[in-house]
Protein backbone atom coordinates (compact mmCIF):
# COMPACT_ATOMS: atom_id res chain seq x y z
CA UNK A 1 0.00 0.00 0.00
CA UNK A 2 1.36 3.43 -0.83
CA UNK A 3 1.39 6.34 1.60
CA UNK A 4 -1.36 8.30 -0.11
CA UNK A 5 -3.86 5.55 0.63
CA UNK A 6 -3.26 5.77 4.35
CA UNK A 7 -5.55 8.72 4.94
CA UNK A 8 -7.74 8.22 7.96
CA UNK A 9 -11.48 7.69 7.85
CA UNK A 10 -13.52 7.54 4.69
CA UNK A 11 -11.80 6.27 1.59
CA UNK A 12 -9.21 4.26 3.49
CA UNK A 13 -8.48 0.94 1.86
CA UNK A 14 -6.28 -0.66 4.52
CA UNK A 15 -8.08 -3.65 6.06
CA UNK A 16 -7.95 -4.05 9.83
CA UNK A 17 -10.38 -6.95 9.74
CA UNK A 18 -10.58 -9.49 6.92
CA UNK A 19 -13.15 -12.24 7.15
CA UNK A 20 -13.54 -14.99 4.53
CA UNK A 21 -16.27 -17.65 4.64
CA UNK A 22 -16.20 -17.63 8.42
CA UNK A 23 -18.42 -20.28 10.00
CA UNK A 24 -19.12 -21.38 13.53
CA UNK A 25 -21.24 -24.38 14.33
CA UNK A 26 -22.27 -25.56 17.80
CA UNK A 27 -23.33 -29.16 17.24
CA UNK A 28 -25.97 -29.01 14.53
CA UNK A 29 -26.65 -25.31 15.09
CA UNK A 30 -24.90 -22.87 12.73
CA UNK A 31 -24.38 -19.65 14.67
CA UNK A 32 -22.33 -17.92 11.97
CA UNK A 33 -22.85 -19.09 8.42
CA UNK A 34 -19.97 -18.55 5.99
CA UNK A 35 -19.75 -14.77 6.20
CA UNK A 36 -17.21 -12.53 4.48
CA UNK A 37 -16.48 -8.85 5.02
CA UNK A 38 -13.74 -6.30 5.65
CA UNK A 39 -13.40 -3.41 8.07
CA UNK A 40 -11.23 -0.48 7.01
CA UNK A 41 -8.72 1.38 9.15
CA UNK A 42 -10.28 4.37 10.90
CA UNK A 43 -13.79 3.11 10.29
CA UNK A 44 -16.69 3.07 12.75
CA UNK A 45 -18.35 -0.21 11.86
CA UNK A 46 -21.75 -1.01 13.36
CA UNK A 47 -22.71 -4.61 13.99
CA UNK A 48 -26.46 -4.97 14.36
CA UNK A 49 -28.82 -7.90 14.54
CA UNK A 50 -31.60 -9.53 16.49
CA UNK A 51 -30.77 -11.34 19.73
CA UNK A 52 -29.33 -14.69 18.71
CA UNK A 53 -28.37 -13.58 15.19
CA UNK A 54 -24.71 -14.46 15.75
CA UNK A 55 -23.15 -11.10 16.75
CA UNK A 56 -21.62 -12.33 19.99
CA UNK A 57 -20.25 -15.49 18.35
CA UNK A 58 -18.68 -13.36 15.61
CA UNK A 59 -17.11 -10.95 18.11
CA UNK A 60 -15.74 -13.83 20.16
CA UNK A 61 -14.12 -15.32 17.05
CA UNK A 62 -12.65 -11.96 16.03
CA UNK A 63 -11.26 -11.55 19.56
CA UNK A 64 -9.38 -14.86 19.43
CA UNK A 65 -11.63 -16.30 22.16
CA UNK A 66 -13.49 -18.82 20.02
CA UNK A 67 -12.07 -20.98 17.27
CA UNK A 68 -14.00 -20.84 14.00
CA UNK A 69 -15.32 -24.11 12.54
CA UNK A 70 -14.37 -23.01 9.03
CA UNK A 71 -13.06 -20.00 7.20
CA UNK A 72 -10.43 -17.38 7.83
CA UNK A 73 -10.36 -14.21 9.90
CA UNK A 74 -7.45 -11.80 10.20
CA UNK A 75 -7.57 -9.07 12.82
CA UNK A 76 -4.94 -6.33 12.89
CA UNK A 77 -2.78 -8.53 10.64
CA UNK A 78 -3.03 -11.70 12.74
CA UNK A 79 -4.88 -14.88 11.93
CA UNK A 80 -7.38 -15.65 14.71
CA UNK A 81 -6.76 -19.41 14.48
CA UNK A 82 -2.98 -19.40 14.36
CA UNK A 83 -2.25 -16.39 16.56
CA UNK A 84 -5.19 -15.93 18.95
CA UNK A 85 -2.88 -14.54 21.68
CA UNK A 86 -1.49 -11.86 19.36
CA UNK A 87 -5.03 -10.99 18.36
CA UNK A 88 -6.01 -10.57 22.01
CA UNK A 89 -3.15 -8.10 22.55
CA UNK A 90 -4.14 -6.18 19.42
CA UNK A 91 -7.70 -5.43 20.38
CA UNK A 92 -9.48 -3.35 22.99
CA UNK A 93 -12.88 -4.20 24.46
CA UNK A 94 -15.46 -2.22 26.33
CA UNK A 95 -19.04 -2.88 27.32
CA UNK A 96 -21.43 -1.05 29.58
CA UNK A 97 -21.80 -4.06 31.83
CA UNK A 98 -18.26 -5.30 32.11
CA UNK A 99 -15.54 -2.74 32.13
CA UNK A 100 -13.95 -1.22 35.21
CA UNK A 101 -13.27 -2.44 38.74
CA UNK A 102 -15.57 -0.39 40.96
CA UNK A 103 -13.47 -0.82 44.12
CA UNK A 104 -10.23 0.29 42.48
CA UNK A 105 -9.34 3.93 41.84
CA UNK A 106 -9.13 5.44 38.37
CA UNK A 107 -5.32 5.23 38.43
CA UNK A 108 -5.40 1.63 39.68
CA UNK A 109 -7.76 0.61 36.90
CA UNK A 110 -5.41 2.17 34.38
CA UNK A 111 -2.41 0.29 35.81
CA UNK A 112 -4.36 -2.96 36.03
CA UNK A 113 -5.66 -3.00 32.48
CA UNK A 114 -2.46 -1.58 31.01
CA UNK A 115 -0.63 -4.43 32.74
CA UNK A 116 -3.08 -7.03 31.41
CA UNK A 117 -2.45 -5.74 27.90
CA UNK A 118 1.28 -6.15 28.44
CA UNK A 119 2.24 -2.46 28.39
CA UNK A 120 5.74 -1.62 29.63
CA UNK A 121 5.79 0.23 32.94
CA UNK A 122 7.26 3.38 31.44
CA UNK A 123 4.88 3.45 28.47
CA UNK A 124 1.94 2.77 30.75
CA UNK A 125 2.80 5.62 33.12
CA UNK A 126 3.15 7.99 30.20
CA UNK A 127 -0.03 6.84 28.43
CA UNK A 128 -2.00 6.89 31.69
CA UNK A 129 -0.92 10.43 32.45
CA UNK A 130 -1.81 11.58 28.94
CA UNK A 131 -5.19 9.90 29.22
CA UNK A 132 -6.06 11.56 32.55
CA UNK A 133 -4.99 14.89 31.15
CA UNK A 134 -7.04 14.47 27.99
CA UNK A 135 -10.12 13.59 30.03
CA UNK A 136 -9.47 16.51 32.38
CA UNK A 137 -9.75 14.11 35.32
CA UNK A 138 -6.61 15.04 37.30
CA UNK A 139 -8.80 15.73 40.34
CA UNK A 140 -10.41 12.30 40.45
CA UNK A 141 -7.41 10.12 39.63
CA UNK A 142 -7.33 8.67 43.16
CA UNK A 143 -11.04 8.25 43.61
CA UNK A 144 -12.79 4.88 43.52
CA UNK A 145 -14.62 4.17 40.28
CA UNK A 146 -17.76 3.39 42.34
CA UNK A 147 -17.99 7.05 43.41
CA UNK A 148 -18.02 8.48 39.86
CA UNK A 149 -21.05 9.27 37.70
CA UNK A 150 -21.92 6.76 34.97
CA UNK A 151 -20.93 9.13 32.16
CA UNK A 152 -17.42 9.52 33.60
CA UNK A 153 -16.99 5.80 34.08
CA UNK A 154 -17.96 5.31 30.47
CA UNK A 155 -15.35 7.78 29.23
CA UNK A 156 -12.70 6.21 31.45
CA UNK A 157 -13.61 2.67 30.34
CA UNK A 158 -13.35 3.65 26.69
CA UNK A 159 -10.04 5.48 27.21
CA UNK A 160 -8.62 2.43 28.99
CA UNK A 161 -9.78 0.16 26.16
CA UNK A 162 -7.62 2.17 23.73
CA UNK A 163 -4.71 2.86 26.10
CA UNK A 164 -2.47 0.21 24.51
CA UNK A 165 -3.34 1.67 21.09
CA UNK A 166 -5.04 -1.47 19.79
CA UNK A 167 -5.57 -1.96 16.07
CA UNK A 168 -9.24 -2.68 16.69
CA UNK A 169 -11.66 -1.71 19.47
CA UNK A 170 -14.89 -3.56 20.23
CA UNK A 171 -17.64 -1.55 21.88
CA UNK A 172 -20.39 -3.88 23.01
CA UNK A 173 -23.60 -1.92 23.70
CA UNK A 174 -21.47 0.84 25.19
CA UNK A 175 -24.33 3.27 25.81
CA UNK A 176 -27.03 1.09 27.33
CA UNK A 177 -28.73 2.78 30.28
CA UNK A 178 -27.10 6.22 30.06
CA UNK A 179 -28.88 9.55 29.85
CA UNK A 180 -29.35 11.31 26.49
CA UNK A 181 -26.64 13.96 26.96
CA UNK A 182 -24.06 11.43 28.08
CA UNK A 183 -24.96 9.18 25.16
CA UNK A 184 -24.38 11.90 22.57
CA UNK A 185 -21.18 13.03 24.26
CA UNK A 186 -19.96 9.46 24.21
CA UNK A 187 -20.62 9.13 20.49
CA UNK A 188 -18.67 12.33 19.97
CA UNK A 189 -15.77 10.67 21.76
CA UNK A 190 -16.07 7.50 19.64
CA UNK A 191 -16.04 9.47 16.39
CA UNK A 192 -13.15 11.65 17.52
CA UNK A 193 -11.16 8.55 18.41
CA UNK A 194 -11.85 7.04 14.98
CA UNK A 195 -10.50 10.23 13.43
CA UNK A 196 -7.22 9.60 15.24
CA UNK A 197 -6.95 6.36 13.25
CA UNK A 198 -8.54 3.84 15.60
CA UNK A 199 -10.85 1.27 14.05
CA UNK A 200 -14.03 0.59 15.95
CA UNK A 201 -16.64 -2.16 15.81
CA UNK A 202 -19.71 -1.27 17.82
CA UNK A 203 -22.91 -3.15 18.68
CA UNK A 204 -26.05 -1.35 19.76
CA UNK A 205 -29.78 -1.78 20.16
CA UNK A 206 -30.34 1.93 19.53
CA UNK A 207 -31.25 2.28 15.88
CA UNK A 208 -30.45 6.01 15.86
CA UNK A 209 -26.88 5.16 16.88
CA UNK A 210 -26.41 3.15 13.71
CA UNK A 211 -26.51 6.50 11.89
CA UNK A 212 -23.19 7.50 13.48
CA UNK A 213 -21.46 4.54 11.83
CA UNK A 214 -19.59 4.75 8.51
CA UNK A 215 -20.94 1.34 7.58
CA UNK A 216 -23.14 -1.19 9.29
CA UNK A 217 -23.59 -4.93 8.94
CA UNK A 218 -26.96 -6.34 9.90
CA UNK A 219 -26.83 -9.99 10.91
CA UNK A 220 -29.76 -12.32 10.62
CA UNK A 221 -29.63 -16.04 11.48
CA UNK A 222 -25.89 -16.25 11.14
CA UNK A 223 -25.75 -14.39 7.82
CA UNK A 224 -24.86 -10.82 7.00
CA UNK A 225 -28.14 -9.77 5.43
CA UNK A 226 -27.04 -6.22 4.62
CA UNK A 227 -23.74 -4.34 4.65
CA UNK A 228 -23.25 -0.75 3.55
CA UNK A 229 -23.52 2.82 4.82
CA UNK A 230 -26.78 3.53 6.69
CA UNK A 231 -27.99 5.73 3.80
CA UNK A 232 -27.20 3.18 1.09
CA UNK A 233 -28.82 0.34 3.02
CA UNK A 234 -31.99 2.36 3.47
CA UNK A 235 -32.24 3.02 -0.25
CA UNK A 236 -31.24 -0.55 -1.12
CA UNK A 237 -34.11 -1.92 1.00
CA UNK A 238 -36.51 0.92 0.08
CA UNK A 239 -37.10 2.13 3.63
CA UNK A 240 -36.81 5.59 5.15
CA UNK A 241 -35.59 4.86 8.68
CA UNK A 242 -33.10 2.62 10.43
CA UNK A 243 -35.90 1.12 12.46
CA UNK A 244 -37.80 0.06 9.32
CA UNK A 245 -34.58 -1.24 7.82
CA UNK A 246 -33.86 -3.36 10.88
CA UNK A 247 -37.41 -4.68 10.93
CA UNK A 248 -37.33 -5.56 7.25
CA UNK A 249 -34.01 -7.35 7.49
CA UNK A 250 -34.52 -9.23 10.75
CA UNK A 251 -38.17 -10.16 10.28
CA UNK A 252 -38.41 -10.66 6.53
CA UNK A 253 -34.94 -11.94 5.70
CA UNK A 254 -34.71 -15.47 4.34
CA UNK A 255 -31.38 -17.17 3.97
CA UNK A 256 -30.34 -17.26 0.33
CA UNK A 257 -30.50 -21.04 0.07
CA UNK A 258 -34.17 -20.90 1.05
CA UNK A 259 -35.01 -18.83 -2.00
CA UNK A 260 -35.48 -21.05 -5.05
CA UNK A 261 -33.45 -20.02 -8.07
CA UNK A 262 -30.69 -18.25 -6.12
CA UNK B 1 -56.13 6.71 38.87
CA UNK B 2 -52.70 6.43 40.39
CA UNK B 3 -51.73 9.53 42.32
CA UNK B 4 -48.11 9.93 43.37
CA UNK B 5 -47.63 12.95 45.66
CA UNK B 6 -44.26 14.36 46.68
CA UNK B 7 -42.61 10.97 47.14
CA UNK B 8 -39.10 10.98 48.57
CA UNK B 9 -36.92 7.96 49.29
CA UNK B 10 -33.30 7.76 50.42
CA UNK B 11 -30.94 4.85 50.91
CA UNK B 12 -28.41 6.17 53.41
CA UNK B 13 -26.74 9.16 51.81
CA UNK B 14 -28.15 8.37 48.41
CA UNK B 15 -31.38 10.18 47.59
CA UNK B 16 -33.10 7.83 45.14
CA UNK B 17 -36.28 9.90 44.75
CA UNK B 18 -36.83 13.54 45.67
CA UNK B 19 -40.31 15.03 45.66
CA UNK B 20 -41.78 13.03 42.79
CA UNK B 21 -45.41 13.89 41.97
CA UNK B 22 -47.27 12.27 39.10
CA UNK B 23 -50.78 11.21 38.06
CA UNK B 24 -51.30 8.14 35.88
CA UNK B 25 -54.78 7.66 34.47
CA UNK B 26 -56.85 4.49 34.33
CA UNK B 27 -56.39 2.51 31.15
CA UNK B 28 -53.27 4.41 30.16
CA UNK B 29 -50.09 2.96 28.66
CA UNK B 30 -47.55 5.05 30.57
CA UNK B 31 -43.79 5.09 29.99
CA UNK B 32 -41.27 5.97 32.70
CA UNK B 33 -38.01 6.92 31.00
CA UNK B 34 -34.72 7.37 32.76
CA UNK B 35 -31.08 6.30 32.71
CA UNK B 36 -29.69 3.68 35.12
CA UNK B 37 -29.77 5.00 38.67
CA UNK B 38 -32.50 7.57 37.98
CA UNK B 39 -34.84 6.01 40.56
CA UNK B 40 -37.20 4.09 38.24
CA UNK B 41 -37.09 0.78 40.14
CA UNK B 42 -37.39 2.55 43.50
CA UNK B 43 -40.55 4.33 42.37
CA UNK B 44 -42.00 1.07 41.03
CA UNK B 45 -41.22 -0.81 44.22
CA UNK B 46 -43.08 1.86 46.18
CA UNK B 47 -46.05 1.52 43.79
CA UNK B 48 -46.24 -2.25 44.24
CA UNK B 49 -45.93 -1.92 48.06
CA UNK B 50 -42.52 -3.56 48.37
CA UNK B 51 -40.87 -0.40 49.67
CA UNK B 52 -42.11 2.39 51.96
CA UNK B 53 -41.63 6.02 50.94
CA UNK B 54 -39.78 8.24 53.45
CA UNK B 55 -42.12 11.10 52.66
CA UNK B 56 -45.18 11.70 50.49
CA UNK B 57 -47.90 9.25 49.59
CA UNK B 58 -49.25 7.14 46.75
CA UNK B 59 -52.89 6.27 46.09
CA UNK B 60 -53.76 3.49 43.65
CA UNK B 61 -57.45 3.58 42.73
CA UNK B 62 -58.06 5.30 46.06
CA UNK B 63 -56.02 2.75 48.02
CA UNK B 64 -52.99 3.87 50.02
CA UNK B 65 -49.78 1.93 49.30
CA UNK B 66 -48.82 1.92 52.99
CA UNK B 67 -52.15 1.25 54.71
CA UNK B 68 -53.95 -0.82 52.10
CA UNK B 69 -51.04 -2.87 50.79
CA UNK B 70 -52.87 -6.25 51.00
CA UNK B 71 -55.69 -4.98 48.80
CA UNK B 72 -53.28 -3.30 46.40
CA UNK B 73 -51.30 -6.50 45.92
CA UNK B 74 -54.41 -8.24 44.57
CA UNK B 75 -54.98 -5.60 41.88
CA UNK B 76 -51.37 -5.11 40.80
CA UNK B 77 -49.24 -7.19 38.45
CA UNK B 78 -45.48 -6.65 38.70
CA UNK B 79 -42.71 -7.80 36.42
CA UNK B 80 -39.40 -6.86 38.04
CA UNK B 81 -36.19 -6.24 36.07
CA UNK B 82 -34.77 -9.60 37.04
CA UNK B 83 -37.65 -11.94 36.36
CA UNK B 84 -38.98 -13.61 39.50
CA UNK B 85 -39.35 -17.03 37.94
CA UNK B 86 -38.42 -20.30 39.60
CA UNK B 87 -35.70 -21.65 37.32
CA UNK B 88 -36.16 -25.27 38.40
CA UNK B 89 -39.92 -25.25 37.87
CA UNK B 90 -41.25 -25.81 34.38
CA UNK B 91 -43.07 -23.17 32.39
CA UNK B 92 -46.49 -24.49 33.34
CA UNK B 93 -45.49 -25.06 36.97
CA UNK B 94 -44.40 -21.42 37.26
CA UNK B 95 -47.75 -20.28 35.90
CA UNK B 96 -49.69 -22.66 38.15
CA UNK B 97 -47.71 -21.40 41.14
CA UNK B 98 -48.51 -17.72 40.48
CA UNK B 99 -52.15 -18.59 39.76
CA UNK B 100 -52.47 -20.42 43.11
CA UNK B 101 -50.85 -17.55 45.03
CA UNK B 102 -53.53 -15.23 43.71
CA UNK B 103 -56.32 -17.77 44.21
CA UNK B 104 -57.04 -18.19 40.53
CA UNK B 105 -56.29 -20.72 37.81
CA UNK B 106 -54.72 -20.75 34.38
CA UNK B 107 -58.10 -21.69 32.83
CA UNK B 108 -59.93 -18.76 34.40
CA UNK B 109 -57.81 -16.00 32.88
CA UNK B 110 -56.47 -17.87 29.89
CA UNK B 111 -58.04 -15.52 27.30
CA UNK B 112 -56.02 -12.62 28.75
CA UNK B 113 -52.64 -14.31 28.52
CA UNK B 114 -53.33 -16.42 25.42
CA UNK B 115 -51.48 -14.19 22.93
CA UNK B 116 -48.35 -14.17 25.07
CA UNK B 117 -48.55 -17.70 26.41
CA UNK B 118 -49.15 -19.37 23.07
CA UNK B 119 -45.65 -18.36 22.00
CA UNK B 120 -44.09 -20.37 24.84
CA UNK B 121 -46.65 -23.15 25.17
CA UNK B 122 -44.64 -25.60 23.02
CA UNK B 123 -42.00 -25.43 25.78
CA UNK B 124 -44.37 -25.79 28.73
CA UNK B 125 -42.55 -28.86 30.08
CA UNK B 126 -39.18 -27.08 29.99
CA UNK B 127 -37.58 -25.69 33.17
CA UNK B 128 -37.82 -21.89 33.22
CA UNK B 129 -34.07 -21.67 33.80
CA UNK B 130 -33.47 -23.33 30.42
CA UNK B 131 -35.47 -20.81 28.39
CA UNK B 132 -33.97 -18.14 26.11
CA UNK B 133 -34.18 -14.51 27.24
CA UNK B 134 -37.14 -13.78 25.01
CA UNK B 135 -39.09 -16.79 26.24
CA UNK B 136 -38.34 -15.98 29.89
CA UNK B 137 -39.69 -12.51 29.28
CA UNK B 138 -42.94 -13.92 27.90
CA UNK B 139 -43.32 -16.35 30.77
CA UNK B 140 -42.69 -13.59 33.32
CA UNK B 141 -45.30 -11.45 31.60
CA UNK B 142 -47.80 -14.33 31.66
CA UNK B 143 -47.15 -14.82 35.40
CA UNK B 144 -47.64 -11.11 36.09
CA UNK B 145 -50.98 -11.22 34.26
CA UNK B 146 -52.35 -14.50 35.58
CA UNK B 147 -54.62 -12.87 38.20
CA UNK B 148 -55.97 -10.28 35.72
CA UNK B 149 -54.52 -7.24 37.54
CA UNK B 150 -56.04 -3.78 37.11
CA UNK B 151 -52.59 -2.25 36.96
CA UNK B 152 -49.54 -3.89 35.37
CA UNK B 153 -46.08 -2.57 36.28
CA UNK B 154 -43.09 -3.66 34.18
CA UNK B 155 -39.56 -2.70 35.19
CA UNK B 156 -37.29 -2.41 32.13
CA UNK B 157 -38.77 -5.35 30.24
CA UNK B 158 -36.91 -4.46 27.03
CA UNK B 159 -33.36 -3.84 28.30
CA UNK B 160 -30.85 -5.66 26.09
CA UNK B 161 -33.58 -6.66 23.64
CA UNK B 162 -33.09 -5.95 19.92
CA UNK B 163 -35.13 -3.25 18.18
CA UNK B 164 -37.46 -5.61 16.29
CA UNK B 165 -38.28 -7.70 19.36
CA UNK B 166 -38.84 -4.51 21.34
CA UNK B 167 -41.36 -3.36 18.78
CA UNK B 168 -43.21 -6.67 19.09
CA UNK B 169 -43.14 -6.47 22.86
CA UNK B 170 -44.75 -3.02 22.81
CA UNK B 171 -47.47 -4.42 20.58
CA UNK B 172 -48.17 -7.06 23.24
CA UNK B 173 -48.42 -4.30 25.84
CA UNK B 174 -50.90 -2.40 23.66
CA UNK B 175 -53.03 -5.56 23.42
CA UNK B 176 -52.98 -5.85 27.23
CA UNK B 177 -53.99 -2.19 27.50
CA UNK B 178 -56.96 -2.98 25.21
CA UNK B 179 -58.19 -5.32 27.94
CA UNK B 180 -58.71 -2.28 30.17
CA UNK B 181 -55.52 -2.74 32.17
CA UNK B 182 -53.41 0.28 33.13
CA UNK B 183 -49.87 -0.49 31.97
CA UNK B 184 -46.83 1.28 33.42
CA UNK B 185 -43.45 0.50 31.84
CA UNK B 186 -39.97 1.77 32.60
CA UNK B 187 -37.18 1.90 30.05
CA UNK B 188 -33.80 3.48 29.42
CA UNK B 189 -34.42 3.53 25.64
CA UNK B 190 -35.45 7.05 24.64
CA UNK B 191 -36.98 5.78 21.41
CA UNK B 192 -39.64 3.98 23.46
CA UNK B 193 -41.04 7.24 24.88
CA UNK B 194 -43.33 7.55 21.87
CA UNK B 195 -44.71 4.02 22.19
CA UNK B 196 -47.09 4.87 25.04
CA UNK B 197 -49.90 7.39 25.54
CA UNK B 198 -47.79 9.51 27.85
CA UNK B 199 -44.25 9.42 29.16
CA UNK B 200 -42.27 11.04 31.92
CA UNK B 201 -38.55 11.52 32.34
CA UNK B 202 -36.86 10.70 35.62
CA UNK B 203 -33.33 12.03 36.15
CA UNK B 204 -31.30 11.75 39.35
CA UNK B 205 -34.43 11.04 41.39
CA UNK B 206 -36.37 14.01 40.06
CA UNK B 207 -39.25 14.00 37.63
CA UNK B 208 -38.36 16.46 34.88
CA UNK B 209 -41.35 16.31 32.57
CA UNK B 210 -44.51 14.30 31.94
CA UNK B 211 -46.76 14.50 28.91
CA UNK B 212 -47.75 13.02 25.59
CA UNK B 213 -44.87 12.52 23.13
CA UNK B 214 -46.10 15.62 21.25
CA UNK B 215 -46.16 17.71 24.43
CA UNK B 216 -42.65 16.60 25.29
CA UNK B 217 -41.35 17.43 21.80
CA UNK B 218 -43.09 20.81 21.84
CA UNK B 219 -41.54 21.66 25.20
CA UNK B 220 -38.15 22.09 23.49
CA UNK B 221 -37.71 25.84 23.89
CA UNK B 222 -35.57 26.73 20.85
CA UNK B 223 -35.79 26.42 17.09
CA UNK B 224 -33.85 23.30 16.03
CA UNK B 225 -31.76 22.81 12.90
CA UNK B 226 -30.07 19.75 11.46
CA UNK B 227 -26.76 20.90 9.94
CA UNK B 228 -24.27 18.92 7.94
CA UNK B 229 -20.87 19.72 6.48
CA UNK B 230 -17.81 17.90 5.19
CA UNK B 231 -16.19 18.32 8.59
CA UNK B 232 -18.91 18.04 11.22
CA UNK B 233 -16.37 18.06 14.04
CA UNK B 234 -14.91 21.40 13.09
CA UNK B 235 -18.40 22.78 12.57
CA UNK B 236 -19.56 21.41 15.91
CA UNK B 237 -16.66 23.10 17.74
CA UNK B 238 -17.29 26.47 16.17
CA UNK B 239 -21.06 26.28 16.76
CA UNK B 240 -20.51 25.37 20.36
CA UNK B 241 -18.14 28.26 21.01
CA UNK B 242 -20.53 30.78 19.51
CA UNK B 243 -22.15 32.89 22.28
CA UNK B 244 -25.44 32.90 20.35
CA UNK B 245 -25.67 29.09 20.52
CA UNK B 246 -28.03 27.43 22.99
CA UNK B 247 -27.09 23.87 22.06
CA UNK B 248 -25.05 21.97 19.48
CA UNK B 249 -24.72 18.19 19.58
CA UNK B 250 -23.91 15.46 17.11
CA UNK B 251 -26.97 13.54 15.97
CA UNK B 252 -26.08 10.77 13.56
CA UNK B 253 -24.61 12.28 10.41
CA UNK B 254 -25.92 15.74 11.34
CA UNK B 255 -25.48 18.30 14.09
CA UNK B 256 -28.58 19.31 16.02
CA UNK B 257 -28.08 23.00 16.52
CA UNK B 258 -30.21 25.58 18.35
CA UNK B 259 -29.54 29.30 18.46
CA UNK B 260 -30.66 30.85 21.74
CA UNK B 261 -32.59 33.74 20.17
CA UNK B 262 -35.79 33.07 18.22
CA UNK B 263 -35.20 35.83 15.61
CA UNK B 264 -31.58 34.76 14.98
CA UNK B 265 -30.78 34.52 11.26
CA UNK B 266 -29.36 31.03 10.94
CA UNK B 267 -29.02 31.37 7.16
CA UNK B 268 -26.75 34.42 7.38
CA UNK B 269 -24.76 32.95 10.25
CA UNK B 270 -24.08 29.65 8.48
CA UNK B 271 -23.32 31.22 5.11
CA UNK B 272 -20.78 33.49 6.86
CA UNK B 273 -19.20 30.36 8.30
CA UNK B 274 -19.24 28.77 4.86
CA UNK B 275 -17.37 31.78 3.42
CA UNK B 276 -14.43 31.10 5.75
CA UNK B 277 -13.88 27.98 3.61
CA UNK B 278 -13.03 25.81 6.63
CA UNK B 279 -16.08 23.58 6.57
CA UNK B 280 -16.94 23.15 2.90
CA UNK B 281 -20.56 23.71 2.06
CA UNK B 282 -22.93 23.65 5.03
CA UNK B 283 -26.36 22.16 4.50
CA UNK B 284 -29.06 22.90 7.04
CA UNK B 285 -32.78 22.45 7.51
CA UNK B 286 -35.23 23.16 10.26
CA UNK B 287 -36.20 19.99 12.07
CA UNK B 288 -38.68 18.81 14.70
CA UNK B 289 -37.13 18.10 18.10
CA UNK B 290 -37.23 14.45 19.12
CA UNK B 291 -38.33 13.37 22.58
CA UNK B 292 -34.65 12.83 23.24
CA UNK B 293 -33.78 16.40 22.24
CA UNK B 294 -36.28 17.62 24.83
CA UNK B 295 -35.03 15.29 27.54
CA UNK B 296 -31.42 16.14 26.76
CA UNK B 297 -32.28 19.81 27.14
CA UNK B 298 -34.15 19.23 30.43
CA UNK B 299 -31.38 17.12 31.94
CA UNK B 300 -28.83 19.87 31.27
CA UNK B 301 -30.86 22.42 33.23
Amino acid sequence: MNEQDKNIGGGNTEHVVEVRDLTKRFGTFTAVNSISFEVYKGEVFGLLGANGAGKTTLIRMLSGLLRPTEGVARVAGYDVVHHPERVKFSIGYMSQKFSLYEDLTVAENIRFFGGIYGMKKKDLAKAGEAMIHKLGMEEVEDRLIATLPLGWKQRIAFSIAILHRPGLVFLDEPTSGVDPVTRRQFWEMILETAREGFTIIVTTHYMDEAEYCDRIAIMSRGDIAGLDSPENLQSQFSVSSMEDLFWKITREHKTTDAIPGL
Amino acid sequence: MIRIVDVTKSFGENKALSGVSLDIFDGELFVLIGPDGAGKSTLFRILVTLLLPDKGHVLIKGLDVVKDFWKIRTIMGYMPGTFSLYPDLTVEENLAFYARIFGTSLQKNYPLIRDVYEQIEPFKKRAAGKLSGGMKQKLALSCALIHRPEVLVLDEPTTGVDAASRKEFWQMLKNIQQEGITVIVSTAYMDEASRGDRACFLHKGKLLKAGTPEEIRESYPYPLYACRSKDNFALLKVLRNEPSTASAMLYGKTIHYSPARKNFSVGTFLSDLEKTGKYGSIEYRKTTPSVEDSFAFLSKQ
